[in-house]
């Protein structure tokens, strides 16, 4: 995504809201992510002049937290589950088949800006492990070749 | 007649919603299907619970969206063998039988968007006789006969939290839910919020009123937005009731509620860290004391406790402390509800008394393994729990009996594994964990979980040396003593419990260069059984590195020169004729 074309009027509501409440850094930050899909720069600047809060510490904040990002994700964002259950069914399986397919490793984007891959912690549906999230539906009780048929739909669907 | 669906996350990710799509499609009264929250039977997912008017349950497993015309049929013409293929086995029916549920109570009873169905169900009357029959030190008496601890894992007495913070001096006081339920593995305090969020409320209204907080907060993992979505709407509904809000029954007791949604840090469930994260910054812990109780949330006196632990209050108020002090052992009271789930065959929500066995969980509940394989070990407690081994199934589900298998009760994950789980990969797996998401404050944690993850990566790749286990154990030790906060006192546990009771594995990897349960790919070798093979050339056709030659219908051979073990052919193989050395 072109920096330049980030609408900072988008941002005009939640800083109304929020930007006056002390201890709003990290829910300023969630619902810029939601208008964005991530946290631009310019984005970080505007929140810092608005609630005199360093861009350091913004920063510093966005960091430590793992749902945060600094760059653009592709339209279809795969949470890959790193749980136990998952771990124990093989999980790992799933992550190789997913490597293969798209060529991407954990938090790249592939080149045609289809996928993006992210492995997270548990997601807590630990009976129909192992198991992803792409976008806002859950997959389950995956193996190798239900992963690469889901991927495969998901690529035809999206042309 | 009414149609129930259990819709908690796991039910939706089953496909729940679609089938409550293709119901609402049928002849069936729209106004006779509702939902429900999570039903505890995951394995079984969805489920669909049919009512007759004498509320006598039907309950149906592993529904599609497919069976929506036969359910519809079976609603016009009462024929219930229609419904032979879909109802619950009676052994599947024993998974919840066998259980008691306080903290779960209503979970896949009542529409947790409903409020009347919980007001229907006695709910809010403890609130109701804790604020116009109780003073808060009446409320905190109950609670301390009652013996519950803190459900998040480490059990301290609830009732000494509160009443510190009660003794704490200052106006402004806050009570706060710690919903920031991080272990892998578990998914209780989700399966509570999502099923049941006005029980949770009335707990915290109750906590509120016995510490004397007017403003109460819940801190929701940001990985639970079903949890957050119906928590909010459940405290909307109770503001309009006048339940939340200023002077609640006519008293002179307010309170208000604030949802805090986390940002994804394993850290921010220890109650330090989690104050911090509330008030904007990074989650990194303070230093005790001061405690919370004296000085937490805006350095205001504030009391935190888990999920589960409020979801029991409402219930202690209503039947007494003694009520729920005669469930359990000396040590600890009432039940636990567990996550069970791994190679278990009956996977879900667990709530049993304090007393039973982990084999009355694993084997009587849980059904045993889903594989023909041996039960090996459990994992309780995360991170910070550790392995029981096969040869301790007896033990009791007890704070301090469980403490001295090195594990720890946790909140409730139970991870089951059989023979084909390396321990040393599970040790690496929470070593992995730790090492990410500890937060860098303290130096032994922030290095010392590091430098033990390189070790265990080392030993499973088949380059460990002698005296590894030696040196594990000792940065072990100087972790737990030099960490500030619990993640890193007990981040070396699952290193800590695997050695004491799985040393040969340990000892295999580092000078045998095997790995006993063939997990580690590096130390494993695939062959094919030429007895077994039927030479399909299945799996020379899965082959990315073409390693496989053969001919059609004789056996093949894999050339380990080729082999990266990536485990295809070991996977498509329908003979079992590729095996693992």
């Amino acid at each position: 995504m072109d920096s330049k074309k980030v609408d900072l009027s988008l941002l005009d509501g939640v800083l109304n809201e929020y930007a006056q409440v002390k201890g709003s850094l990290i829910t300023i930050l969630q619902h810029t992510q939601d208008i964005y899909g991530y946290l631009p720069k310019e984005a970080i600047e505007l929140i810092s002049e608005k609630t005199g809060i360093a861009t350091s510490e913004i920063m510093g904040v966005g960091t430590f937290y793992t749902q945060f990002r600094f760059e653009p994700v592709g339209k279809y964002l795969i949470m890959l589950c790193q749980g136990t259950a998952c771990h124990v069914n093989s999980s790992e399986l799933i992550l190789q088949t997913i490597k293969d397919e798209l060529g991407i490793d954990d938090g790249q984007t592939t080149e045609d800006g289809l996928f993006s891959l992210k492995c997270v912690a548990c997601l807590g549906c630990c009976s129909l492990s192992p198991v992803m999230m792409i976008n806002e539906d859950t997959y389950g009780s995956l193996t190798p070749d239900k992963t690469k048929k889901i991927l495969k739909e998901l690529r035809e669907a999206a042309q | 007649m009414r149609i129930v669906i259990g819709q908690g996350s796991c039910g939706i990710a089953a496909g729940a919603e679609k089938v409550r799509k293709a119901l609402l499609n049928t002849n069936i009264n729209k106004d006779d299907i509702s939902i429900t929250g999570c039903i505890g039977m995951c394995y079984l997912e969805p489920i669909v619970d049919i009512y007759d008017d004498n509320n006598k349950v039907t309950r149906l497993v592993q529904v599609s969206e497919n069976d929506a015309e036969t359910i519809a049929q079976f609603v016009e013409s009462g024929d219930k063998s229609l419904l032979d293929k879909l109802i619950v086995s009676d052994e599947d029916s024993e998974f919840l039988t066998k259980q008691t549920r306080i903290a779960l109570r209503n979970c896949g009873i009542l529409n947790p968007e409903k409020i009347d169905e919980y007001i229907g169900a006695g709910g809010y009357e403890a609130i109701k006789k804790a604020l116009t029959e109780m003073t808060p030190e009446e409320v905190i008496d109950v609670v301390k006969t009652s013996g519950i601890g803190g459900r998040g894992g480490a059990g301290f007495p609830t009732w000494f939290k509160w009443n510190a913070a009660r003794s704490s001096e200052g106006e402004e006081k806050y009570l706060i839910c710690n919903a920031d339920e991080g272990d892998p593995g578990a998914f209780m305090d989700r399966a509570v919020i999502e099923s049941d969020p006005h029980n949770l409320i009335e707990g915290m209204l109750i906590g509120a009123y016995a510490i004397g907080a007017k403003h109460a907060v819940v801190y929701v993992r940001a990985e639970y937005p079903l949890a957050i979505k119906r928590l909010k709407k459940a405290i909307e509904q109770a503001k309009e009731k006048g339940l939340i809000g200023n002077n609640i029954f006519g008293t002179d007791f307010s309170c208000d509620f604030m949802i805090k949604a986390g940002a994804g840090a394993f850290v921010c469930g220890e109650e330090t860290a989690l104050i911090e994260s509330l008030e904007g910054h990074r989650g990194m812990p303070r230093l005790k004391p001061p405690f919370p109780a004296q000085s937490g949330f805006w350095r205001k006196p504030s009391n935190i406790n888990n999920v589960e632990t409020f979801a029991n209050i409402a219930w202690i108020i209503n039947n007494g402390g003694e009520a729920f002090a005669a469930m359990g052992t000396e040590g600890s009271k009432g039940t636990k509800v567990f996550a069970v789930t791994g190679k278990v065959k009956r996977s879900g929500l667990v709530e049993i008394p304090m007393g039973k066995t982990l084999r009355d969980v694993i084997f009587d509940i849980g059904g045993g393994m889903k594989t023909d394989k041996d039960f090996k070990a459990v994992q309780m407690g995360g991170p910070s729990g550790g392995c029981i081994p096969a040869e301790l199934i007896d033990t009791v589900i007890d704070y301090k009996a469980l403490g001295a298998t090195g594990a720890i009760m946790g909140s409730g994950g139970m991870v089951v594994m059989d023979e084909s789980t390396c321990m040393v990969g599970m040790a690496k797996f929470f070593l992995d964990f730790t090492a990410k998401e500890s937060c860098g404050k303290c130096i032994h944690c922030r290095i010392g979980t590091k430098r033990m993850l390189e070790m265990l990566e080392r030993i499973t790749k088949g380059e460990g040396k002698e005296g590894d286990i030696e040196l594990l154990e000792e940065l072990c030790y100087s972790i737990k003593d030099g960490a500030l906060c619990g993640l890193g006192q007990t981040a070396p546990n699952p290193v800590l419990t695997t050695i004491k009771y799985f040393r040969d594995e340990y000892e295999a990897h580092i000078k045998d260069k095997k790995c006993p349960a063939g997990e580690c790919s590096d130390l494993i070798e695939y062959k094919i059984d030429a007895d077994k093979c039927k030479g399909c050339t299945l799996c020379a056709r899965n082959c990315p590195v073409n390693a496989i030659s053969g001919t059609v219908k004789n056996p093949h051979v894999i050339d380990t020169d080729k082999c990266i073990k990536c485990g295809k052919c070991y996977t498509v193989c329908k003979f079992g004729a590729v095996v693992k050395e």
